[in-house]
């Protein structure tokens, strides 16, 4: 849907880093996006189909979606809810009075031959998205509105020769479409904003944002303009199902815009598509071909009223979100906007990090969190849930560190075996006699073995008194690692004649 | 004609209670009538077969005493209604073969109280029509003829074939769905009683639908008993249907009888038209009179905005219209005929299956709904249906119920007005009002035409007052005193 913005968008100045050069001067990218979010439900927006995903063509088509004759659409107010859930995790206005209205067009897929819609009464209103930048920056993004609707089927054109067959299963599916302004300047903040907002979705479980399974999807409107200059004509490139795709076709229409604008050319306002084989968009239909959808309320549906008591209801059951996680993790455990940025990039994480930080060093939970598992995880291609790792058992892991039983170097080493075999580390510890080793005596002799066959580094190290990491090193090699490295120091500097703390 | 087939359905119910009567006799009675009136071509579907078990295992109930408020008694369909595995087209092509895998709430309700199914009655195409002209399996004949004329006359639309075997008694009653008047004006058309009652007060569900924002569902029978009899069971609320409404339904026909004394009956001076022939506007004083004699308190009102009912509803219902009947595509059921790609298909396949006046509304409803247009139609209209919805409301705070005729004229031939939509819409002027505001109607046949033909007055209720409505129709009833019938020239 298309919504006169220049009035409502956010003033920016726009920055170096973002503006494209042109032969003609430099210029910039506006972007809106439309995403379009299934809600998470088990049951259609209007019948009590299953929406689960994959089952058999045609399985899940009730009369009402298949618009029998005479079938009429009950709403199902979960999604209603869900939807409401949404525009509060949006900071947005709830509208207590909405309207379904009816979307007329003729497509196979379409068995009603319109779709249910809310065109001039959207369920929920003006919202916004905070994006955390990879720089530290942060943008704002507004929400213009938020409204449900009902998916179509799918044509599928592959199997037979002469005919085209339609699976309903998708057909009445719930859909959030999620309308910004178009506050964003470059496919960096797009991707941002697709992803902070498919975080959102996730921790209010109203969208489980699956963008191959097609749970998320987002139409992106593109225009450019010189620096300065009032808004340019813009393009409308549908249905982009990946994050990738959509920072790859914003990056493709901007530059196929500038041309056109530089060789002296127009942009016919038009609907396209991206194509992820080519890397291009190509016209899917011009503004002279656009239907003319014909909106109008729905009669069969009485307008959507809620009452204020269950938007409260809804608003005091909604989770912790990833902007207020992420102060509170800053606040409470002292960490780096960067690590509570990556933390609460999914609730899982930040879950996780929380499990293994309480009660424990925050900056060392972070680091281990973010660092090693992390790294492990995303070497596996494993999820949060796929984890071999409890959150106890990383945090027995830092507790062995924190007393002394082991070493960092070791806890790595521990930590992979962790991974590789899902067991806990005290018990590698004692299998593996991995135990730091704290006994003065035992040190001391393996220091006085190091300091006797090495007469000459003793001599430079008192020269050079930096060289005395070289006689840790050898001390932890000679001690395959165990040996507590504070006592190794200690004791090597009194050998040595050094001050302990040089 | 038979003995048995002159019974009311209240006197067939109570003979039946008492086993003077079988359901499987009475069942028998009307197929053997039906057969004999293929000439009004009122039925486009007769379920003999399944008439006969549903008979059969009502006289079972019956036996033991059992049974519902309709228990045994024939019943025409119109074929509106969608009947489970029984061939259901609203006399449209485009349905052809259409068997739906479920059966509509209300005739659901009326098998659950016992009723027999004898079979689909012929109606306007998709509903619309004021004639019955419209329907893609031929016009139906009204049984009642001008005096010394045999001229074949329309039975009012569009529920045509419900108001034809009515009066032809081809059922003991008929189901019937009314969007501007289709329940009231072929009951007035026909010497029958119809009564629409409050939008809502009666499950749409499985209902095909013309406008939804205006169609209701209704009985058309032969007098104001069956009538409350008839909407006692088919009323009620269906959480299918969320235009549905949420009360009671009450014991419509405890309401009768207990007379109009001090009743408010309210005469809207609009309705005086011009043009409106002389005995039409005679019948509507023998009206009041006979109320006044009754005991009610007569009132002229005013409902300013009458004028604009008509183009209203001529924007409003086709709009919904053109939506509503988009589904039929050719692609998941009805006829389908095929083209050279999907376009094709769909434009062939409409041409094909809708009749001229379905066309006409469908471009209408586009129309008006286009991009440009819409503020100034249909926006505007429903703008205009709130101040008609308004001057009844502000009328009924002085009065209870309203008088008018039900039509501007009595039946007319066919062919008469097909060339002129116009003139063929202005039947429904008296009419369209009451559902553009959802309100309950009733027409009841009220005297004849000079040459013979009934005519029928029309009460307008306030909403979910239908017992109100109910009682005061039942007074005119009593104090017209219509006995007139159709003479059985069919059958011939």
């Amino acid at each position: 849907m298309m919504t006169d913005f220049e009035s409502t968008m956010r003033k920016r100045e726009p920055r170096e880093e973002d503006l494209i050069r042109g032969a003609t001067g430099d210029w910039e990218i506006i972007l809106g996006l439309e995403v379009h979010a299934q809600v998470t439900s088990e049951a259609k927006l209007f019948s009590a189909s299953s929406t689960k995903f994959g089952a058999e063509q045609n399985t899940q088509v009730s009369f009402v979606d298949a618009a029998m004759p005479g079938m009429l659409p009950v709403i199902n107010r979960y999604c209603v809810e869900q939807a409401v859930r949404t525009g509060l995790g949006l900071k947005a206005q709830i509208n207590l009075r909405s309207v379904f209205d009816r979307k007329n067009y003729f497509y196979p897929d379409l068995p009603q031959g319109y779709q249910i819609s809310q065109f001039k009464h959207p369920i929920v209103g003006e919202g916004e998205v905070v994006l955390d930048m990879p720089d530290a920056r942060t943008v704002i993004v507004g929400i213009e509105r938020l409204h449900l609707e009902q998916d179509a089927g799918k044509s599928l054109h592959d199997q037979h020769p002469a005919m085209s067959f339609v699976d309903l299963n998708r057909s009445g599916v719930a859909l959030m479409e999620i309308v910004s302004k178009p506050d964003m300047r470059s496919a960096e903040e797009a991707r941002a904003y697709v992803t902070k907002l498919r975080t959102i979705l996730r921790y209010l479980g109203t969208c489980d944002g699956n963008m191959e399974e097609g749970s998320l999807r987002a139409d992106v409107n593109v225009s450019v303009r010189k620096v300065g200059a009032p808004l340019g004509t813009r393009c409308e490139i549908k249905n982009v199902n990946s994050i990738r795709f959509i920072g790859q076709a914003i990056e493709y229409e901007a530059r196929r815009q500038i041309d056109i604008l530089e060789d002296g050319g127009k942009i016919d306002q038009e609907t396209r598509l991206f194509d992820p084989k080519t890397g291009e968009t190509r016209p899917m239909r011009s503004k002279e071909e656009a239907h003319d959808y014909r909106y109008f309320p729905d009669p069969d549906l009485l307008p959507l009223v809620l009452r204020q008591a269950e938007v409260d209801a809804i608003r005091a059951s909604l989770p912790e979100l990833p902007d207020e996680k992420k102060a509170r993790l800053i606040s409470a455990y002292g960490l780096s906007a960067y690590d509570a940025t990556v933390l609460v990039s999914d609730g899982a994480r930040a879950d996780f990090f929380e499990a293994v930080a309480k009660g424990r060093d925050a900056k060392l939970a972070a680091n281990w969190v973010t660092g090693d598992f992390f790294a492990a995880l995303n070497r596996e291609g494993h999820s949060i849930e796929q984890s071999p790792v409890t959150a106890k058992q990383l945090g027995e892991l830092l507790d062995l560190i924190s007393d002394g039983t082991i070493s960092g170097r070791i806890a790595k080493q521990i930590f992979d075996s962790m991974y590789k075999t899902g067991r806990d580390p005290s018990k590698i510890v004692e299998d593996e006699g991995l135990r730091q080793v704290t006994d003065f005596g035992a040190i001391e002799a393996a220091i006085d073995a190091v300091i006797a066959a090495n007469p000459d580094k003793v001599e430079q190290t008192k020269v050079k008194p930096q060289l005395a990491g070289w006689f840790v090193g050898q001390v932890m090699k000679s001690t395959s690692g165990k040996a507590n490295p504070q006592v190794v120091n200690e004791i090597l500097a009194r050998k040595l004649g050094l001050s302990s703390d040089g | 004609m038979s003995e048995l087939t002159k019974l009311t359905l209240a006197a067939a119910r109570d003979a039946l209670k008492k086993k003077e009567i079988s359901a499987v006799e009475l069942t028998g009675a009307y197929l053997a009538e039906m057969a004999a009136g293929t000439a009004l071509n009122t039925y486009v579907t007769v379920t003999a077969e399944k008439s006969m078990e549903m008979a059969k295992a009502s006289d079972a109930r019956l036996a033991k005493g059992a049974g519902g408020a309709l228990e045994g008694l024939p019943l025409g369909i119109k074929d509106l209604f969608c009947t489970k595995d029984v061939l259901t087209t609203a006399s449209s092509h485009i349905l052809d073969g259409f068997r739906p895998p479920y059966e509509s709430t209300v005739t659901a309700n009326l098998w659950r109280d016992g009723a027999v199914m004898l079979g689909k009655l012929n109606n306007d195409e998709f509903a619309m029509g004021s004639s019955n002209e419209t329907s893609f399996y031929g016009p139906v004949v009204n049984p009642w003829r001008r005096k010394g004329d045999a001229t074949r006359l329309v039975p009012g639309g569009s529920s045509g074939g419900s108001s034809a075997a009515v009066a032809a008694k081809l059922c003991l009653a008929a189901t019937a769905t009314d969007t501007g008047g289709s329940i009231r004006q072929p009951a007035a058309f026909t010497g029958t009683v119809g009564i629409k009652p409050t939008y809502g007060r009666c499950s749409r569900w499985g209902i095909v639908a013309f406008a939804s924002s205006l169609d209701q569902a209704g009985p058309i029978t032969r007098d104001v008993r069956d009538a409350a009899i008839m909407l006692t069971s088919m009323a009620g609320h269906d959480e299918k249907d969320t235009t549905s409404v949420d009360r009671p339904v009450p014991d419509y026909e405890a309401a009768l009888g207990q007379g109009v004394k001090g009743l408010r009956v309210g005469i809207p001076k609009e309705y005086r038209v011009d043009g409106m022939p002389a005995e039409i506007d005679a019948l509507w004083s023998r009206g009041i009179e006979w109320l006044k004699a009754a005991g009610a308190e007569i009132k002229e009102v005013s409902l300013p905005h009458t004028k604009y009912a008509l183009p209203t509803y001529y924007i409003v219902a086709p709009a919904e219209c053109s939506s509503n009947l988009a589904r039929y595509d050719g692609v998941r059921y009805g006829l389908r005929v095929e083209g050279r790609d999907i376009t094709d298909m769909y434009e062939k396949t409409r041409a094909a299956g809708f009749g001229a006046e379905v066309r006409r509304r469908v471009l209408m409803g586009t129309y008006v709904l286009s991009a440009g247009y819409y503020d100034a139609y249909y926006l505007k209209a429903q703008k205009v249906r709130t101040l008609i919805a308004r001057d009844f409301a502000a009328a009924f705070a002085d009065v209870d119920v309203l008088l008018t005729p039900t039509a501007p004229s009595a039946a007319f031939g066919i062919g008469e007005k097909t060339d002129d939509p116009l003139s063929m819409y202005l039947n429904d002027v008296f009419t369209v009002p009451v559902n553009l505001a959802g309100l309950p109607g009733i027409s009841v046949p009220a005297g004849l035409s000079s040459d013979g033909l009934p005519l029928g007055l029309q009460l307008i209720g306030r909403t979910f007052d239908e017992e109100t409505l109910l009682r005061a129709a039942y007074a005119v009833e009593q104090a017209a005193d219509f006995k007139a019938a159709p003479e059985a020239w069919w059958k011939a």
